[in-house]
């Protein structure tokens, strides 16, 4: 029963989603489940603070490697928790004002956007490794590459106005055509992998996801 | 366990169909033909034939000119939206000639209705200057209604001539989708076809995935280097294809950690995959004859948060320094961030996405990437099961559909547009998809 009746759920689940697609009354029950979801995704991150509590909790308990890191975790969900629920003087905790905004505007926000500006410079090291000439095939990637990076850019355009927007021109044709017809390819290919394994998962035929063989 | 025969019971009574059409192959293959080419037919005309007639209006009203009053919007047309749930009218209309500026300068639209032609009329929302349409959301099916435009100006109101009548209702198949249903039909048989044929058919062909392939030697690699293996399933839930599609690879490799006893960890962004991945992973060590190697700690949650999420794992990767990294699911623009941290670790990486726009980055930065359809194909490759490797030659049919329709259809607009012929344009075959 602990397999079958996940299964039974999932196909029964699974097939009115197809179905409600096309059929527009069905949309209540397609509404339904997918706030039957978010319910259930709504309970379950109470599992997930349970669990980084405790493994924080143990960790700082048995003085384990890195320890320091897991109090600021605990302090840090708990400074945030208490604020936004207890001081928020009668507003709701995410309006401009409270004390809650202020921690997110001026401490989350710009660690956050910090970690996003890391990708600039992740991106420079990758690329650097990935235009490698080493074979004929990475050649042709650096060319495009050089080509496009030259063309968006603004002494492209500048070096472009000499070479009568060739360059610019080159680039807007490398992301129109060998670019675009690339993306869509690999795209149908997704598109289908994902209507094939979504039939597996219905039929009960991939059942690895539910923990069976 | 589940035995398939009992959910693919219909499967045998198909195998006799099957039989049965080999039998009077001929007559099979004529019908096909007549069947396709009412499909190609319907799909090109089947639309406008079914589409349904509604009511309109289109009245034209005089505009009165020396008037202090705002010219009225003209030409209200009421009807109910296509392809819905029923509920619902569109109201259209042609702005108020003193829309845009001037003295009488037109400030809103306010949308009036009533059930009754001349009386009657109920203020039932509003539109900005410039708004040219509305939709009525909350309509008795099949209840008569008329509409009127009323434009508002500092120097007072005036409203249009009412609408036709209009009313709503409910559509039992939405036709905007009828391609999109029609080619999921044929792919979706062309699927269950091409399982049902590989219980029968023995050492059915699949290319070699070279991140497949890699799996065993990453987690070798691990065992002798005494390190962590780290396997990431993406951020989002298991709402999406793609976490279910890690999770199925976290299986195998969770089995292959317990069987070399190498020391793997999954930090997850959400509960729910939380929770699944631990029922995956102590599944895969209970199957491998490791149980007592299992320990719940070994999945645990980070954070919700997607850059949180990132700089954990990134901190994670530089104090543990894995000897294997897993990036297997949806992943955004952490994608990168995390690649190349684990990268700077010498941690080898296999990552697997169907973000055509995290794949160039993971292309770059790790050692092996499943390209879009690899990552699903990855439970059917891993387990060599028939019939899931039936499925994927069942997906090979709707490759071979669109690739036919690709070059049928740039051959047809070429010609068009070089000998000025009138060939259809296939594109209309797969509006909706």
């Amino acid at each position: 029963m602990r397999r079958e009746v996940p299964l039974v759920l999932t196909a029964i689940v699974g097939i009115t989603m197809i179905i409600a697609h096309f059929i527009p009354p069905l949309n209540i029950l397609k509404n339904l489940f997918e706030d039957w979801f978010f319910i259930i995704a709504a309970f379950a991150i109470y599992l997930g603070i349970l669990n980084l509590i405790l493994i924080n909790g143990d960790k700082i308990y048995k003085k384990q490697k890195g320890w320091p890191f897991g109090v600021v975790v605990i302090l840090g969900f708990l400074v945030i928790t208490v604020i936004g629920i207890f001081f928020s003087g009668g507003k709701s905790f995410q309006d401009p004002g409270t004390p809650f905004y202020y921690i997110y505007m001026n401490l989350y926000y710009p660690l956050s956007a910090t970690m996003f500006a890391l990708l600039a410079f992740f991106v420079a090291s990758a690329s650097y490794r990935a235009f490698r000439a080493r074979n004929v095939e990475a050649t042709m990637l650096l060319g495009a590459a050089f080509i496009l990076m030259l063309g968006r850019v603004p002494i492209g355009y500048w070096i472009s106005t000499w070479l009568g927007h060739t360059l610019a021109n080159a680039a807007d044709w490398i992301m129109d055509f060998p670019q675009l017809a690339g993306q869509r390819a690999i795209m149908i290919g997704i598109a289908l992998g994902v209507v094939s394994s979504a039939l597996r998962v219905i039929l009960g035929l991939e059942r690895a996801y539910s923990a069976g063989e | 366990m589940l035995e398939s025969r009992k959910v693919f019971f219909y499967l045998s009574e198909r195998k006799k169909h099957v039989t049965k059409a080999r039998a009077g192959k001929s007559v099979t293959l004529d019908l096909s033909f007549l069947f396709l080419i009412f499909l190609a037919l319907f799909l090109l005309f089947g639309q406008s034939i079914l589409a349904e007639e509604v009511p309109t209006a289109q009245e034209e009203i005089a505009i009165p000119k020396d008037s202090v009053l705002p010219v009225p919007p003209t030409n209200v047309i009421a009807k109910d939206i296509p392809n819905d749930k029923g509920g619902a009218i569109t109201i259209s209309w042609e702005r108020s000639a003193d829309d845009g500026g001037g003295a009488k300068n037109v400030t809103g639209y306010e949308i009036l209705r009533s059930t009754k032609r001349d009386e009657g009329y109920e203020h039932i929302g509003n539109a900005p200057p410039g708004a040219t349409s509305f939709s009525d959301n909350v309509t008795k099916d099949k209840v008569l209604y008329f509409y009127k435009i009323r434009a508002i100006s500092p120097t007072g109101t005036s409203e249009s001539e009412p609408s036709a009548l209009a009313f709503s209702k409910r559509q039992w198949f939405d036709f905007s989708r009828l391609s999109l249903f029609i080619l999921s039909l044929i792919i979706v048989f062309a699927i269950f076809y091409f399982i049902e044929k590989a219980k029968s058919e023995k050492g059915l062909f699949i290319r070699k995935i070279a991140g497949l392939e890699a799996v065993d030697d990453a987690v070798g690699r691990a065992t002798e280097m005494g390190r962590k293996i780290i396997f990431i399933p993406g951020i989002m839930d298991m709402d999406s294809m793609q976490t279910i599609a890690g999770v199925t690879i976290l299986g195998r490799v969770a089995k292959l950690a317990a069987e070399y006893e190498a020391k793997l960890e999954v930090p997850v962004s959400k509960s729910l995959v939380m929770v699944t991945c631990r029922e995956v992973v102590k599944e895969a060590y209970l199957n491998a004859g490791r149980p007592d190697a299992y320990n719940d700690d070994m999945v645990y949650y980070l954070t919700d948060d997607q850059f949180a999420y990132a700089a954990a794992l990134d901190g994670l990767f530089l104090r543990d320094r894995p000897a294997a990294v897993f990036l297997q699911g949806q992943f955004y623009a952490e994608a990168l961030i995390l690649a190349e941290t684990a990268n700077s670790v010498g941690a080898i990486q296999i990552a697997g996405t169907a973000m055509p726009t995290q794949l160039p980055f993971f292309v770059a930065a790790c050692d092996y990437t499943l390209i879009g359809e690899e990552l699903f194909a990855a439970s059917a490759y891993l387990s060599k099961d028939p019939k899931l490797l039936g499925s994927l030659k069942g997906q090979d049919v709707g490759k071979f559909i669109f690739l036919l329709a690709i070059l049928i259809g740039v051959v047809f607009l070429t010609l068009n547009s070089v000998l000025g012929l009138n060939l259809p344009d296939l594109r209309e075959l797969f509006k909706g998809i």
